[in-house]
C-alpha cells in the first residue's frame, strides 16, 4: 500500500513535468506550426537561471522565480530571433530551424558554462518527508504535483475566462481566419511562446529541485518524451498534451517499479510499443485537436 | 467610377504553381462585384491575397485608393476590408458569441464592439438565441450567418463573400443574398465569388470572370449572362 501511493505520486509528479512541456509544445504547434525542437533548451536554461542566482547568493525561492523569469525570456528571444522570420514556412523548414536553435544553445551552455552537470544545492528541508495515515510521502514530489496542477489550473483559467485566452483558443482552431478578423498575429503568437516558456521555467524548478543539478542535456530528454505525450495526446490538442504526459509519466514509474530486474533494459521499448498500440486503435490521439475544415 | 479596390498585375504563386496569375480586377463602390469562374480558376486565392493572408507574388493591390499590397490583415481589416471567407471558417469548439467577440478586434473599445454584437444579435435573431450554443452545432445556412455577422462586426465598407451559397439548401441560399442584397442597400460595396454563376449574375451589378488565374471577361452581368467565354470558362477547367 506505501509502495502503491508512492508510486502513484512519483507517477503525478513525473507525468507532471511531461504534462507541462507537452501543453507548451502544443500551443506554439497549434498556432504556428512550429514543432519545436529547441523546447528543451528553453527549460536547460531555465535551470541555469537558478543555478546562476543561486551562485549570485540569491534566496532559493527568489532563484526560481529567477529560473521561470529565464525560461520565459528564452522562449520570447527564440520567437523573435528564429521563428518570427520564418512564419508561415512549412512544418519541415520550421522543425529544421528549430535543430538549428537546439544545437546553438546547447554548443552555447556546453562551452559557456559547462557540459558536465552544476550542482544546485537547495535547503534540506525541501528533500525531506512527512507521515500521512502511516505513510512517508516525499515533499519534493508533493510540492511538484501542487505546482503542477496550480500551473495548469491557472493556464485553463487564462484560456478559458481572459480575452487572449479566447484568441489563443480559436486561433488554435484557425489562426489564419483570426488574422481575416483584425486580431494581430504577433501578439496571439508572442502569447504563445510565453506561456510554452513559463510552463517549461516550472518544469525547470521541479526538475532541478528533484536532481539538485543542471547540465546542457537536462530539457532535452524530457522534452522528448512530451513529444511523445502530444502526439499519443493528439497532436495540437492542448488537452490531449497534458492527458498524454501523465500518461507517459504514470507507464514510466509503473514499469520501473513492477517490471521484473531482468526486463527493465526494454522499459522505454515496453512505453513506446504500449503508445504505438494506443495510436494503432486511436490514429489522431487520445483527445484529437479540433481544426477546422482547412489548415 | 469611384472604385473601392483595384489590383494590378495581382500574382499568387504556391510554390511553383501559379494559382493567380496577373488579374487586373476593379470593384467600384456601393454595389455588387460578381467574381465567376470554375473551381481552381485562383478566385478564392485572389481573395485571400486580397485579404493579406495569403502574400502577393507580383502587382499590386489598392483598397479606398491606398497600396495595401504588402500590409498585414489587421491593417486591411482596419482599413474597412472584411471576409466572410470560403468554407465559413466560424470556429466551431466556441460559441456563438464568443466567434462575435474574436471578431471585435477592429472595433476599436470593447463597448462599441458590445453594442455592435447586440445590434448583430437582433439583425440576425437566431444568433442572438443561440448565443451560448457551440458555433459548429449550427445549422450550414446559421454558420453561414455568423459567418456574414461576423464579419460586419468591423463595420466594413468593403465586404469579400467567398463561396456563401456553398452546400445550403435553397431557401437558405435565398436568405443568404436576400441578406447580401440589404447590405448593398446599406452601401457596402460587395466582392461576390461565386461557383453559381446564375445565381451571382441575377444580384450583380458588374462581373468579372476568371478562367486559368486570368480574368477571361468583364462587363454588366445582363451582356455575360449566356456568354459564350462564361461557359468556356466554366467548361475549360
Amino acid at each position: 500500500m506505501d509502495l502503491l501511493l508512492q508510486q502513484i505520486i512519483n507517477a503525478l509528479s513525473l507525468g507532471g513535468i511531461y504534462a507541462m512541456l507537452a501543453m507548451g509544445l502544443a500551443m506554439v504547434f497549434s498556432i504556428v506550426r512550429l514543432i519545436n525542437f529547441a523546447h528543451g533548451e528553453i527549460m536547460t536554461f531555465g535551470g541555469y537561471g537558478i543555478f546562476l542566482s543561486m551562485a549570485f547568493g540569491f534566496p532559493p525561492l527568489m532563484a526560481l522565480v529567477v529560473g521561470i523569469g529565464a525560461a520565459l525570456f528564452m522562449a520570447l528571444a527564440m520567437e523573435r530571433a528564429a521563428f518570427r522570420a520564418m512564419r508561415g514556412a512549412d512544418v519541415v523548414s520550421l522543425l529544421i530551424t528549430s535543430f538549428a536553435v537546439s544545437e546553438i544553445l546547447k554548443v552555447l551552455f556546453q562551452n559557456g558554462i559547462s557540459a558536465r552537470p552544476v550542482p544546485i544545492s537547495f535547503p534540506s528541508s525541501w528533500s525531506g518527508t512527512y507521515q500521512v495515515a502511516g505513510m512517508t510521502i516525499g515533499v519534493g514530489p508533493t510540492v511538484s504535483i501542487l505546482v503542477t496542477l496550480a500551473s495548469l489550473g491557472l493556464l485553463s483559467f487564462v484560456l478559458r475566462r481572459t480575452a487572449i485566452g479566447l484568441s489563443m483558443r480559436a486561433a488554435a482552431e484557425d489562426f489564419e481566419m483570426l488574422r481575416m478578423l483584425g486580431v494581430k498575429a504577433n501578439r496571439v503568437v508572442s502569447m504563445s511562446f510565453a506561456i510554452s516558456g513559463i510552463l517549461a521555467g516550472v518544469a525547470a524548478v521541479i526538475w532541478t529541485a528533484q536532481r539538485g543539478s543542471v547540465d546542457p542535456m537536462m530539457g532535452f530528454f524530457p522534452v522528448l518524451k512530451a513529444f511523445i505525450a502530444t502526439v499519443l495526446g493528439g497532436l495540437g490538442s492542448l488537452g490531449g498534451a497534458v492527458l498524454g504526459g501523465f500518461v507517459i509519466g504514470a507507464l514510466e514509474v509503473l514499469t520501473q517499479a513492477f517490471l521484473p530486474d531482468s526486463l527493465a533494459p526494454y522499459r522505454d521499448a515496453i512505453v513506446l510499443s504500449a503508445v504505438i498500440a494506443a495510436l494503432l486503435v486511436r490514429p489522431d490521439g487520445l483527445l484529437p485537436a479540433k481544426t477546422g475544415t482547412r489548415s | 467610377m469611384e472604385t473601392v479596390l483595384e489590383t494590378s498585375g495581382l500574382e499568387v504563386r504556391y510554390g511553383p504553381v501559379r494559382a493567380v496569375r496577373g488579374i487586373n480586377l476593379v470593384v467600384p463602390k456601393a454595389g455588387i462585384t460578381a467574381l465567376l469562374g470554375a473551381n481552381g480558376a485562383g478566385k478564392t486565392s485572389a481573395v485571400m491575397a486580397i485579404a493579406g493572408v495569403v502574400p502577393v507574388s507580383a502587382g499590386t493591390v489598392s483598397i479606398f485608393g491606398q497600396d495595401m499590397t504588402r500590409a498585414t490583415p489587421d491593417a486591411i481589416v482596419r482599413a474597412g476590408v472584411a471576409i466572410s471567407p470560403e468554407g465559413r471558417r466560424i470556429f466551431a469548439s466556441l460559441s456563438v458569441e464568443e466567434n462575435l467577440i474574436l471578431a471585435g478586434a477592429a472595433a476599436g473599445t470593447p463597448e462599441t464592439a458590445a453594442d455592435r454584437r447586440a445590434a448583430l444579435m437582433q439583425r440576425f435573431p437566431i444568433l442572438g438565441e443561440r448565443r451560448r450554443q457551440l458555433a459548429g452545432l449550427l445549422s450550414g445556412g446559421e454558420q453561414q450567418m455568423l459567418a456574414v455577422a461576423r464579419a460586419l462586426m468591423s463595420e466594413p465598407r468593403l465586404l469579400l463573400m467567398d463561396e456563401p451559397s456553398l452546400g445550403l439548401a435553397p431557401q437558405m441560399v435565398d436568405t443568404i443574398f436576400g441578406i447580401i442584397e440589404e447590405l448593398r442597400a446599406e452601401g457596402i460595396s460587395i466582392l461576390l465569388v461565386e461557383q453559381n454563376a446564375a445565381l451571382a449574375l441575377e444580384v450583380a451589378d458588374h462581373a468579372v470572370v476568371l478562367a486559368n488565374g486570368s480574368v477571361a471577361a468583364s462587363g454588366a452581368p445582363g451582356d455575360l449572362a449566356g456568354d459564350d467565354v462564361l461557359k468556356s470558362a466554366y467548361l475549360a477547367a
